[in-house]
């Protein structure tokens, strides 16, 4: 046996996993897609008393149009966000990066509303929930509440969820935009990101009106760049902007390195992607 | 804590008395059940050897508990064809000499199963990027490649 001894259970609805967390007294964890719980379970880095299985509660899984919002359920796994019509035409920067999420046996399993929860600084969903701006609808002993996604990622590996509370789901509002891109580099295709970029834009011919950016793999958490999109609004749309682009990202950003990328590689590695993504984003699609 | 579980496996029908919750789907397929055609690599999730389909799905089975595919329909490799009768993906495997030591050959092959079913596979990037979850130590990647674009084009012409 892999894992240390722990006790299952299944619970039918949101509260009455929020019960199974509360009389395990800080000893539960909770099991979604599983895809990066198991490895700690397996590694006996996570040695939970117990485990609390959501995948009984079916109302989590869903992908449902609300105005100019999309809402996802907590549940709902990677392939079914990879492959739905509804995503690829509301939400398409998420639907393109959606391939590059781990693996396919992976994405069968993996849930969103787990991938978020779980907080990798190199994650996709993550950092898209912080492009679109999403709230996190989340549920606890004291009831919902609603976090933006800005708020929800502390540190590397580290939400801001008390400890008996849920994700149940994400809200995604729709971005206007004239272009878009998301680029990334990984070791291995679908491995976590050595860096990313996601871009979006909207113009008036020569002029730039609104920019969205963010990025991941080079810091504790996925970044907004909020002050990149600020000096964005400001210019004009010449050859030279891809170029300028990647200068003021690379300036806000300073990367971190690790056993996988040195901090200058990852620095460099971003400042290319960033070239690319608004090149691409220009060119309009 | 223990808990009783059904599950068909390979068409079969299964029920099992007293089942650890942490007991892994790999371990239950090749400790409870000796189906050990499913392979155990690395036990976290990166090599891909332990991957069966669960109700059609390719998932690893060592990130996935045993009392979770309680109710579910497993096929592992057993469950491809015999060696009198290869499946179609089997066989294509056998013809370009798609395995070398054979030990990610099962993972592979299930891999191959979700692939073939679920992807058009028209060029061999998307053959590569669905297979990337894979790893083969003896690094025969060309000739799995080889084997998946053959039963995929094999398929297409049986089902027009």
């Amino acid at each position: 046996m892999k894992p240390a001894r722990f006790d299952y259970v299944v619970p039918a609805t949101v509260d009455a996993a929020i019960e199974a967390l509360r009389a395990a007294k800080g000893e539960g964890r909770i099991l979604a897609g599983g895809q990066s719980l198991l490895p700690l379970l397996n590694f006996r880095m996570a040695r939970p008393a117990v485990l609390v299985d959501l995948n009984g509660i079916k109302e989590l899984s869903f992908i449902e149009l609300r105005g100019d919002r999309l809402a996802i359920g907590a549940l709902t796994r990677h392939r079914e966000i990879e492959q739905s019509p509804l995503i690829a035409s509301k939400l398409p920067v998420m639907a393109a990066a959606m391939r590059h999420v781990a693996h396919l046996a992976i994405r069968n399993r993996g849930t969103i509303g787990g991938s978020l929860s779980h907080a990798d600084p190199a994650a996709e969903l993550p950092m898209l929930s912080l492009f679109y701006g999403a709230e996190l609808h989340v549920q606890g002993p004291e009831g919902r509440r609603t976090i933006a996604a800005e708020d929800f990622f502390v540190d590397a590996l580290t939400n801001c969820l008390a400890p008996e509370e849920i994700v149940v789901e994400i809200e995604f509002p729709m971005l206007q935009h004239d272009g878009w891109a998301f680029e990334e580099v990984a070791r291995r295709f679908g491995d976590f990101a050595l860096a990313s970029i996601a871009v979006s834009v909207r113009r008036s011919g020569t002029r730039m009106d609104d920019a969205r950016v963010a990025v991941m793999g080079v810091a504790d958490t996925p970044l907004r760049l909020r002050q990149v999109e600020g000096k964005l609004g400001a210019i004009g749309i010449d050859d030279g902007t891809p170029d300028r682009f990647a200068e003021f990202v690379t300036s806000s950003v300073s990367a971190n390195g690790d056993l996988h990328a040195s901090a200058e590689y990852r620095q460099h590695l971003l400042g290319q992607l960033a070239r690319r993504a608004m090149q691409t984003a220009l060119a309009g699609r | 804590m223990t808990t009783n579980i059904s599950v068909t496996v390979n068409g079969t029908k299964c029920d099992i008395a007293n089942v650890e919750p942490r007991l892994l789907l790999s371990d239950f397929l090749r400790d409870t059940l000796g189906l050990t055609g499913t392979h155990v690599g690395c036990e976290h999730g990166v090599c891909g050897a332990c991957t069966v389909l669960m109700n059609g799905d390719s998932i690893r089975s060592c990130l996935t508990l045993a009392v979770q595919a309680n109710g579910a329909e497993i096929t592992t490799v057993e469950g491809l064809g015999t060696p009198e009768a290869l499946n179609v993906l089997q066989a294509q495997f056998r013809e370009h000499h798609g395995l070398q030591c054979g030990f990610c050959t099962p993972g592979m092959l299930m891999t191959g199963e979700d692939l073939l079913r679920k992807y058009p596979l028209a060029s061999d990037e998307e053959i590569r990027e669905g297979l990337s979850g894979n790893l083969c130590r003896c690094t025969g990647y060309q000739n799995i490649v080889a084997a998946i674009r053959s039963a995929a084009a094999l398929r297409a012409e049986k089902t027009p």
